[in-house]
């Protein structure tokens, strides 16, 4: 074999390699410190593994042999379990502790804990606590990778991913969209995380809700506030509605559930002011008849369904992303 | 967030454009001299060069006998072995097969054959869609230095080459300035 090697080289002097690093977080803890590309590349990467659902074999060996803890310290059924089957079909080992079964109620601090987390080799910590801030405590103290499940009132960032992948996925793109916001914003991760997101991939976010629960401060933060649904549902491209927590409201916030409801919740009469194409999303759980009219929430512009079937994807692209890069 | 290094390097033309055709076209006719029901087989690219390099025989096999082949993707990067030891993730994408795979002959596409390691992450990856009749390899590059127990059924060209040398690939939409360098790196 004649070999273009042995005739006459040709000589570059200088060939660039160029790499394109765009994820060299090992934790993921809020959605206001990433970037409009890091926030993208999470989507991008969800994308290739929403996919891996549809397989006949629904498992891929990407984080074989890393161990991951959910660590909840507050009570969560749909995080923890969106967590551990997206761990499961990424081929990691995982372990559930929750406050109960936690030795936190026999007054061991939360550093200890997870320092004993460590000891037995955990690669991956999904925290949630009621505190504002314990996730980035940890990530600071420990070698694992630490995703924030939802701390207190301030972040939880794998819920406004999916619901950013979901609008994405629904619309083609984020960009110029109108994002309504309604409900508790001052007491909500998910608001905070999806107003965070939203603005940075250039949606024009508005929040609705009574004065005491939608502050005027939140315009800080590049929005807009009102305190009267029904004149902004007409030119939304997106309602999302999240749950009244009524096992944690306190009397001097909240008007009462009825007035909540004639007020701020989206009966069907108050659906038809919607667009056609406009999405309605909701974090869930539901209280139906309180934020949503069953009707609506059951409805064909609902995806409310897509978005848990969406965690699932998001959750295992930041697993992947954050778990997946040597320590 | 963008690293860029720089080094000398001598690079030697292995192939140019009409080279790459006429293996390309070779190795089409391979295929359907192998496979005489073309409408089970799949050519499943490997990204993003094999997909390339896919749609290009797809595209000869058709010229040839007037039949379209499917053409799909696999995604090898979430089935790589070694996750968790490299300082920079491979990116993802979604895999696209025709389904069901079962009775198909589905042909790995790629441009360079080398440890096997990818082939072997994309067998994996296949079989998770299901069970095809026949999974088939075809190259553009076969550099040898296997690790597994992998060989090719369709080369472009053989080419011996020392472990640390590099070979590139360019494969654009304007076919002219195509070809195939094997790459030396001198240190500075």
């Amino acid at each position: 074999m004649t070999r273009a090697r042995e005739s006459e080289p040709t000589v570059v002097s200088k060939i660039e390699t160029r790499t394109d690093l765009r994820w060299n977080r090992k934790d993921l803890l809020g959605l206001r410190e990433l970037s409009a590309d890091e926030i993208n590349f999470v989507l991008d990467t969800a994308d290739a593994f929403k996919q891996v659902g549809t397989r006949e074999i629904k498992k891929v060996p990407a984080l074989r042999g890393k161990t991951l803890v959910n660590f909840f310290v507050e009570p969560s059924t749909r995080t923890r379990t969106s967590f551990e089957l997206a761990a499961f079909r990424l081929s990691a080992d995982v372990i559930n502790i929750s406050v109960a079964t936690s030795s936190l109620t026999k007054g061991e601090t939360l550093k200890d804990t997870a320092k004993n987390l460590e000891a037995l080799h955990a690669d991956i910590l999904i925290l949630r606590h009621s505190s504002a801030g314990a996730p980035q405590f940890l990530a600071e103290r420990l070698q694992s990778s630490v995703i924030n499940a939802g701390d207190g009132a301030h972040e939880h960032p794998t819920q406004g991913l999916l619901d950013l992948y979901t609008i994405r996925e629904k619309k083609g793109h984020v960009d110029g969209l109108h994002v309504v916001i309604v409900g508790d914003i001052l007491f909500s991760r998910v608001a905070r995380s999806n107003i965070f997101a939203l603005t940075k991939l250039g949606a024009r976010v508005t929040l609705v809700g009574p004065s005491t629960l939608v502050p005027r401060d939140f315009e800080q933060l590049g929005v807009t506030i009102s305190h009267d649904l029904e004149q902004v549902l007409p030119t939304a491209d997106v309602v999302n509605l999240l749950r009244i927590q009524h096992e944690r409201q306190r009397k001097e916030y909240f008007p009462g559930l009825g007035e909540y409801i004639r007020l701020f919740g989206l009966t069907k009469e108050r659906a038809k002011l919607l667009r056609p194409d406009c999405l309605i999303m909701h974090p869930g759980p539901v209280n139906r008849g309180v934020e949503i009219d069953s009707e609506v929430a059951d409805g064909n512009q609902s995806v409310i369904l897509d978005q848990v079937t969406n965690g699932l994807a998001v959750r295992m692209a930041v697993l992947y992303l954050c778990g997946g890069i040597a320590t | 967030m963008i690293k860029s290094d720089t080094t000398a390097a001598t690079a030697v033309l292995i192939m140019d454009a009409d080279a790459i055709r006429r293996a390309l076209r070779r190795i089409a006719h391979e295929i359907i001299e192998g496979n005489p029901d073309l409408k089970q087989v799949v050519l499943a690219g490997i990204p993003s060069r094999g997909n390339e390099i896919a749609r290009r025989i797809a595209d000869t096999i058709s010229v040839i006998e007037k039949t379209n082949v499917e053409v799909g993707t696999i995604d090898v990067a979430m089935h790589r072995d070694d996750v968790g030891t490299r300082a920079e993730l491979p990116i993802v994408q979604a895999s696209r097969l025709p389904l069901p795979l079962e009775n198909r002959t589905v042909v790995i596409v790629d441009d360079v054959l080398f440890t096997g390691r990818t082939v072997r992450a994309a067998m994996d990856a296949i079989n998770s869609f299901g069970r095809p009749a026949r999974i088939q390899l075809a190259a553009l590059i076969d550099r040898g230095h296997r690790e597994l127990p992998i060989r090719a059924d369709y080369v472009g060209k053989n080419l011996p080459t020392a472990f640390t040398e590099k070979v590139r690939v360019r494969l654009g939409d304007e076919q002219e300035t195509d070809g195939v360098w094997l790459i030396k790196e001198e240190r500075q």
